[in-house]
């Protein structure tokens, strides 16, 4: 037993700097950002798949509306994106990004859809540090989680995970991305798959 | 001896995960301390280089900078407190510029934390960002300067031959230009 002690540290200690995510957070947020450390990169199981249709869904959103993917359908293609939780390091830096690139998906057509597990109420608190988001931000609070169900991205902890999809106009999904939950996708991968999206 | 040679195995590995850290802090640099040493790329625009007062390829240090104090802007474009700030260090470039007691003696550089090259491009032109900005996707300088939080200033004083010294270190905005630049002034020694 003794033997394997040593040999099994070292290999949690190269394990734990392969996944040990450096990551930046913007004081806009004070000093309200709870760290959760280094998650498990990715623990769901994808349920859908590039080609397919993308599962229909209705969900509330922070400006009181409530927002449906089949409303897009012939007139925009739609990015979702999926982060784990309010108020955590990398999620509360990644959309204010895609807030300052509102002429890219404008220029490929496209809406953006910000989505959690989180309560209205967390998410409208926590989207005001932000600034004014141009794209709408919808819980998937209640029943919980379950529009990340239907696409296989709910974490065993009840959480989403860091994950986009593209969807074109006719509601198929043409790019999935299911990131690594500790760190933030580039954005450059997203600008290239929007520029391939059929004209 | 077997027993030994894990044990240094072990050593050496807690260094390299960063376990055990040497030389970097994990607080960033204070004022009078000594700038940890990194490099950063000659810029390809030859109006950036000139800024600088560099030139050709590669890589250079802050103190090969052609002024006697850089300020240095860690931030990100996911940040929204960097976006919101952006104007106002434009602003602070303006007035440098615009001031012949500094123009030329204080420069300004941006470094994009975890940003890559893209990334850092779309800040530049959403904002108009007219000082260099540099991508640092892998975080090395960020870890280098104790992960700050972001927007965070530096001020080095410079000079060729001479470390490049702290004299201004501190997280968030810059609230009061005049006052940020007068300080600066005494601290770095420009008459």
């Amino acid at each position: 037993m003794k033997r394997y002690l040593l040999p099994a540290i070292i290999g949690a200690l190269i394990f734990s700097f392969s996944t040990a995510a450096a990551q930046t957070h913007s004081f806009a947020y004070k000093n309200n950002i709870y760290n959760p450390g280094v998650l498990k990169p990715v623990d769901s199981k994808l349920k859908v798949r590039v080609g397919e249709k993308a599962p229909d869904f209705t969900l509330p959103s922070i400006s009181g509306k409530k927002v449906a993917l089949h409303q897009f359908l012939g007139r925009k293609n739609v990015v979702l994106s999926f982060v784990p939780a309010a108020w955590t390091p990398v999620c509360s830096d990644q959309w204010p990004g895609y807030n300052i690139v509102k002429d890219v998906f404008d220029q490929h057509d496209s809406i953006l859809l910000g989505i959690t597990v989180d309560n209205l109420p967390t998410l409208f608190a926590w989207t005001n540090q932000m600034g004014n988001l141009w794209f709408p931000v919808l819980s998937d609070f209640w029943p919980h989680g379950q529009v990340c169900g239907k696409y296989g991205i709910l974490r065993s902890d009840g959480m989403a995970e860091r994950a986009l999809f593209l969807i074109d106009k006719k509601g198929i999904i043409r790019y999935i991305d299911v990131h690594d939950i500790n760190k933030r996708p580039a954005l450059e991968v997203l600008v290239r798959e929007l520029q391939e999206l059929p004209k | 001896m077997k027993r030994t040679i894990e044990v240094g195995v072990l050593l050496v590995l807690l260094f390299f995960t960063g376990h055990i850290t040497l030389w970097a802090g994990t607080q960033p640099p204070q004022e009078n301390s000594i700038l940890p040493d990194f490099q950063l790329p000659i810029p390809a625009s030859t109006a950036q280089q000139q800024y600088l007062g560099l030139q050709g390829k590669g890589l250079f240090r802050i103190n090969q900078i052609k002024a006697k104090a850089v300020i240095i802007e860690i931030f990100s474009m996911y940040c929204p407190y960097c976006q919101r700030e952006a104007p106002n260090i434009n602003k602070l470039y303006q007035r440098i510029e615009a001031d012949p007691e500094l123009e030329g003696k204080v420069k300004i550089i941006g470094v994009g934390a975890g940003n890559s090259p893209f990334e850092v491009d779309i800040f530049r032109k959403k904002y108009q960002v007219p000082f260099p900005l540099f991508s640092d996707n892998n975080f090395t300088i960020h870890k280098c300067l104790g992960e700050t939080r972001t927007p965070y200033f530096f001020v080095v004083a410079t000079g060729p031959g001479t470390p490049p010294k702290v004299i201004y270190s501190k997280l968030g905005g810059i609230e009061d230009l005049d006052a940020f630049l007068k300080s600066i002034r005494v601290r770095a020694g420009i008459k």
